[in-house]
């Protein structure tokens, strides 16, 4: 793979994407009051739930609060990329335009994966650091080299797997076509993941682990800050989200062999 | 000698399709046991297209005709027979082949919509791997051949449908592709901007020597760009050959108007042993089979007092019709 062809390739559409939804300025400054109220409206709903007696599933307002920074982020990521991109899929393969995607000279996965951004998502990225920061500060955690890498590793795995496990439901469009709702229930478990996994009943912990794991996305680096992890629960999402990003990739590659292209 | 570029070998293509029965329950019984059968789309095809050759593909809705282009080009697998492009496999779609290759489809577009054509432009121009004094050099190039200029720094979305097709065409070409794949590429256009795509298309062959593969519903497309067609009939190949010799074969005669100087001129005519078509006082119109055209002529402006006459060919588009509807020409 020719990384500086792939690196000037995604430039312009940094540029093009960009561009184009700086077109409409209002949409942009809605979205972006959006991200603050829904931040605001979060951190509300958690105090909501922590006023009886302090502690859900043995975390404390302050602890829970770096699952929501952490959440705020990687919606963040969502809605800057995964949201204007994986979805864009579902129209490709609907109207046929994934043939001029598969005719190009370059990684099919990586164009349909990252030709489009979200630019009001990143001010979700933005605070979800800082409630991320403020959150140390009030916990007095120790940042330390091995911290900031444990972190950075855990939430890279979160980002995969969150991605793979999107990129994986638009693919199936390839077969049954529509799938849009398939997503709306995903992004509906992720809600889920700003809660500790702790909070949830036996049962619903296994689901949320093993089927669908929102738990690896949230709970996994926000215990890393808090020093509560443990390493072979930083191994396992390590290897969790290495074989999400294999198998999404290879499913991908299975899939355009049944792609039938849309009739002209 | 011309080589070879596109070889296809007993191609066959089916697809899995669902039907449903009309009406709720229909609708109902679709939604819990879909009963899908294969369909054999394309049957047992075979054909070579030549290097720089333009060759029109010709067929009803539904006959296969964009089947074939998208297995050409790669998009889709086909289920039997074998396909060499340019010396590929084209469902592979290697780097290299799909750098020699370029799809274009009249009712689908690939630039972006809210942003001026030049922007795809230098997006496609750097997924094809091209600096930007090349990419500049290229898009100066193709808009002095497609007549474009302003347009270029217009949002898409403001562009008439002609100038929309024109920068699609630029996009599409501007890695100097040497296989061309037009679906329908002057679907919608106005008659001015089908001349001037086909125009383009014209000097574009020439000047590059690049192989056409064409669709189009539009008989003056195929007329004025094709020597050659291949007629595809329910996914078989009812005709491969010269367009000429097609029309020829279809049309065997040509209609004569003649304007006598009197009626009773006419009349003489009428009964003079020529098949008439119809006759309107003074004008007469008869069908001459076109190997004695020039000798019938000879004898009736030797014999009959004639103020005028025209010689018409039969409309295209009927001709052509009839190929659409046979399964076979053996020329």
């Amino acid at each position: 793979m020719n990384i500086r062809k792939y690196l000037k390739v995604y430039k312009k559409f940094l540029h093009t994407s960009l561009a184009s939804e700086l077109e409409y300025k209002t949409n942009i400054l809605v979205d972006l009051i959006t991200a603050i109220l829904s931040l605001v409206g979060s951190i509300f709903l958690l105090s909501i739930f922590f006023q009886n007696n302090g502690y859900i599933g043995g975390w404390k307002f302050e602890q829970a609060m770096i699952i929501q920074a952490i959440y705020t982020i990687l919606n963040g990521i969502t809605n800057t990329w995964f949201n204007p991109n994986l979805t864009e899929i579902v129209k490709h393969i609907r109207e046929g335009t994934l043939d001029f995607v598969l005719l190009k000279p370059i990684d099919s996965q990586f164009f349909i994966s990252l030709k489009k951004i979200n630019p009001s998502g990143f001010l979700e990225i933005m605070l979800g650091f800082l409630l991320l920061f403020f959150c140390i500060r009030i916990n007095q955690i120790n940042i330390n080299l091995s911290f900031l890498t444990l972190s950075s590793i855990t939430i890279s795995c979160s980002i995969c797997i969150l991605y793979s496990l999107w990129f994986f439901i638009s693919t199936t469009t390839i077969w049954f076509v529509k799938t849009w709702n398939a997503i709306e229930v995903l992004r509906s478990f992720l809600y889920i993941g700003r809660f500790p996994l702790n909070s949830f009943s036996f049962s619903l912990r296994i689901f949320f682990s093993v089927f669908i794991p929102i738990a690896f996305i949230t709970t996994i680096p926000s215990e890393v800050f808090l020093g509560l992890s443990v390493l072979w629960k930083i191994l396992l999402e390590v290897i969790v989200a290495t074989v999400f990003l294999i198998t999404s990739r290879k499913f991908w590659l299975f899939a355009l062999k049944f792609y039938s292209s849309a009739s002209s | 000698m011309v080589q070879n570029i596109i070889n296809v070998k007993n191609l066959s293509k089916s697809f899995d399709i669902s039907s449903k029965e009309p009406g709720f329950k229909g609708t109902i019984k679709h939604f819990f046991r879909r009963q899908t059968k294969s369909l054999k789309v394309i049957k047992d095809i075979s054909f070579e297209i030549k290097e720089g050759e333009i060759v029109g593909f010709l067929g009803a809705n539904g006959a296969g005709k964009t089947t074939i282009l998208k297995m050409l080009c790669g998009l889709i697998y086909p289920s039997e027979g074998s396909i060499l492009v340019s010396g590929y496999l084209p469902f592979r779609r290697k780097e290299n082949f799909l750098k020699n290759i370029t799809l274009i489809m009249g009712q689908k577009q690939q630039l972006i919509w809210d942003l001026p054509p030049i922007e795809s432009f230098y997006l496609n121009a750097s997924i094809y791997d091209l600096d930007k004094f090349e990419a500049k050099k290229r898009i100066k190039k193709l808009s002095e051949m497609l007549e474009i200029d302003e347009e270029l720094f217009i949002p898409v979305r403001k562009l008439s449908l002609g100038q929309r097709m024109k920068s699609e065409l630029l996009a599409a070409l501007i890695h100097e592709p040497n296989i061309l794949f037009l679906d329908e590429p002057t679907l919608g256009l106005d008659i001015n901007a089908q001349r001037n795509l086909r125009k383009f298309l014209q000097r574009y062959n020439k000047e590059t020597n690049a192989t056409i593969c064409l669709t189009s519903h539009y008989m003056k497309d195929i007329t004025s760009l094709c020597k050659r067609v291949i007629c595809v009939h329910e996914g078989r190949i009812s005709y491969n050959g010269k367009l000429d010799l097609l029309l020829k074969k279809l049309s065997p005669v040509k209609e004569i108007l003649i304007v006598c100087r009197t009626e009773e001129d006419a009349i003489k005519l009428e009964n003079s042993g020529f098949s008439v078509k119809n006759k309107i006082k003074n004008e007469i119109t008869i069908k001459i089979e076109n190997h004695s055209i020039t000798s019938s002529l000879k004898t009736i402006l030797n014999n009959f007092d004639i103020e005028d006459l025209f010689i018409n060919e039969p409309p295209i588009d009927e001709v052509i019709g009839k190929v659409l509807i046979k399964k076979n020409y053996d020329i």
